[in-house]
């Protein structure tokens, strides 16, 4: 350390408030720090190569005839069936644990770091460290979301041509149309998942650990799984998290069915809320006592 | 103009853990300018009062100030023109020094990432800037923690060991740059292990122990009152204990094999050296001994308190005590082993 070095970078004047930074500024940096890490990288590997593989491996094996599925059914007759039947295969398990690959770990890392202290001792509040996260964790479950669709639907095309494509009310919208209801369904997908994206949030907080809150998040939702297969509970179907999962079925359909949707959408925020009120009241008043 | 208020003070503050008490009622008060030593043997709460200064973790009881700001209510407000780092200072190891200190100059905002390259020079990382943190040596992060810290301008730096782990070299540095830091009128509050750097650099000081305070105070009234020894060598030293022993004011003298030695005040030693010459002894040598930092630490933190040097007094600057009641024989007791081993 050179103690003759430069000019003082200290003025010891108050200086009258100065310019605190943004919770986007935050959330900018947090998105950077994600980039840096290779483990990001992972749930975007899951999340794209699995359409990679089903679109091989129905290349290679095409198999003919009745499909249960409107959408495997015509899955070699427009590029557009691809997408849609990815969605319905990841949105159960995969999309979920690769939103919560992240959601677990954005506290709980730099808990394990030691790197919280070092961010708390700047000039950003709690809370603004805290939504910033929770955001970042959203951008990455989206952005999950919008990649594995991107690439199931540019190998579909790929393979089987931009055509038009059935519905499953059975009615035949154009391909722009399709490629537009494609897009539509993901976002509505986003409601559940942008839900235990939350919850890994909240269990990344509280549990300080990434791999209990991976596991956790996971857990839960396979929890719900469950219950859901359990006989007699039937009536409590609508309300379980998973069930939302199917929430974008609606939009394929003519008329489109808009309540699976708004459902989802007051089912997911009796879920989501709670978590993110939980988790921020969590983070605002822990003891940072680690690193 | 309103007097702005202390950079820190700290009034009953407690931290519980559970079964353990970390910090029992410190109180605390660095003043503008200060370059303030905060000492005690480890597990003292030292750590864990300068994570309640930054706000990491809620007080139990009490309250503590940053510039009259109590971080606990007012968060990153609290901590405007503060910097500084508890433990070892920790970074994002995948990312380089420089994208940390990026980082961390976009969540202080006020123009802080102006300022990188000049931080980076001033503790010689600015070669290895581009390295990631992750391959970084202990005595590198410690110099990037000093970095990340002068990035906000402080005008209060709060420093956990930053010696920790640093070379020789380093060390120096790294004392000569507190130095300047606080020649430039930062106050520093700065936890060390490092007595005779704290001896040197600090102005004031506070020793804490089993989560106490049992000195707070400057760190020359402890010296003055801790040991006011003094190393006697005369023509005649056997005559010349009789004469000391007789006079007012002076105590515990004994022999040793280099002399005498005794305990008075000042004003008690011109009369002495009178006497003396009067009984026709000469005086060949009459050293002031005053106990070095790391005397005066163990005595107040290895005698289970009971060393509490007495209070000079209630006004303000004069040096406090808290804990157990003072317990002059014990410091006399202290002071002695001292001046035999002197
Ligand atoms: N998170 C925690 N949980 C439980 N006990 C803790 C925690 N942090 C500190 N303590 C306890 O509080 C006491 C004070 O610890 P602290 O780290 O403040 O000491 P210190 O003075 O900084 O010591 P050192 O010189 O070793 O750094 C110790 O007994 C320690 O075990
Ligand atoms: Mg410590």
């Amino acid at each position: 350390m050179s103690a003759v070095a430069a000019s003082p970078p200290a003025g010891v004047q108050a200086r009258a408030h100065p310019r605190r930074p943004s919770t986007l500024t935050v959330w900018r940096w947090e998105l950077r720090k994600l980039a840096a890490q290779k483990r990001t990288y992972l749930g975007f590997v899951l999340a794209s190569i699995m359409p990679v593989i089903f679109v091989v491996v129905e290349n290679i094996h095409q198999r003919g005839g009745h499909r249960d599925n409107i959408f495997a059914a015509q899955i070699t007759q427009s590029g557009l069936a691809t997408p849609v039947l990815m969605l319905l295969f990841l949105s159960v398990f995969m999309l979920p644990l690769v939103a919560s690959l992240v959601a677990g770990d954005i506290v709980a890392n730099e808990d394990g770091n030691g790197t919280l202290k070092t961010i708390l001792t700047r000039s950003v509040d709690r809370g603004q460290v805290f939504a910033a996260k929770a955001l970042a964790a959203m951008t990455y479950a989206v952005a999950a979301v919008f990649l594995s669709a991107a690439v199931a639907t540019v190998a579909g095309v790929a393979s089987w041509g931009f055509n038009s494509i059935r519905t499953f009310s059975g009615t035949v919208v154009s391909a722009p149309e399709g490629l537009l209801l494609v897009f539509a369904a993901n976002a509505c997908y986003l409601i559940p998942l942008l839900t235990v994206t939350s919850i890994g949030v909240l269990l990344s907080t509280a549990t300080r650990n990434s791999a209990a809150a991976v596991v956790g998040t996971v857990g839960f939702v396979i929890m719900l799984l469950i219950i859901g297969q359990i006989p007699g509970l039937a009536g409590i179907h609508p309300y379980l998290l998973n069930e939302q999962f199917e929430n974008w079925h609606g939009l394929l359909r003519t008329p489109t069915d808009w309540a699976p949707i708004a459902h989802s959408a007051w089912v997911c925020a009796l879920y989501a809320v709670p978590a993110l009120l939980g988790g921020y009241l969590v983070f605002l008043r822990r003891d940072v006592a680690g690193g | 103009m309103v007097e702005e208020a202390p950079p820190v003070k700290a009034r009953g503050l407690v931290k519980r853990y559970e079964e353990v008490l970390a910090v029992d009622h410190i109180d605390l008060n660095v003043r503008a300018g200060d370059v303030y030593g905060f000492l005690g043997p480890n597990g003292a709460g030292k750590t864990t009062t300068l994570r309640m200064a930054l706000g990491l973790i809620t007080p139990s009881e009490g309250v503590i100030e940053l510039f009259g700001r109590d971080p606990m209510r007012e968060g990153a407000r609290a901590l405007e023109g503060v910097a500084g780092f508890v433990e070892a200072p920790r970074f994002y190891p995948y990312m380089s020094a420089r994208k940390n200190l990026d980082l961390l100059a976009a969540l202080d905002g006020d123009g802080a990432s102006s300022r990188i390259e000049e931080v980076l020079e001033i503790v010689e990382l600015a070669p290895r800037a581009k390295h990631r943190v992750g391959g970084y040596s202990h005595g590198m992060r410690q110099r990037l923690g000093i970095a990340a810290a002068l990035l906000r301008r402080p005008r209060l730096l709060i420093l956990d060991e930053p010696a920790t782990g640093l070379d020789p070299a380093g060390m120096r540095d790294m004392r000569l740059l507190i130095r300047r830091l606080a020649g430039e009128g930062i106050t520093v509050l700065l936890s060390s292990h490092q007595l005779p750097e704290v001896q040197d650099l600090c102005d004031r000081v506070a020793i804490v122990d089993s989560g106490r305070v049992v000195y707070e105070g400057a760190l020359s009234e402890l010296r003055r009152q801790g040991g006011a020894g003094y190393r006697l060598r005369t023509t005649d030293d056997e005559r010349a204990l009789a004469i000391v022993r007789a006079q007012a004011g002076i105590e515990h003298a004994i022999t040793g094999a280099h002399g005498l030695g005794f305990q008075a005040q000042e004003s008690d030693v011109g009369p002495l050296t009178l006497a003396l010459a009067g009984a026709g002894i000469g005086i060949l040598a009459l050293t002031p001994e005053l106990a070095t930092l790391e005397d005066l630490f163990f005595r107040l933190t290895e005698n289970d308190h009971a060393g509490t040097p007495p209070s000079a007094g209630p006004d303000e600057g004069a040096p406090t005590t808290a804990g157990a009641p003072a317990s002059p024989p014990a410091v006399a007791a202290a002071t002695q082993r001292t001046v035999e081993i002197g």
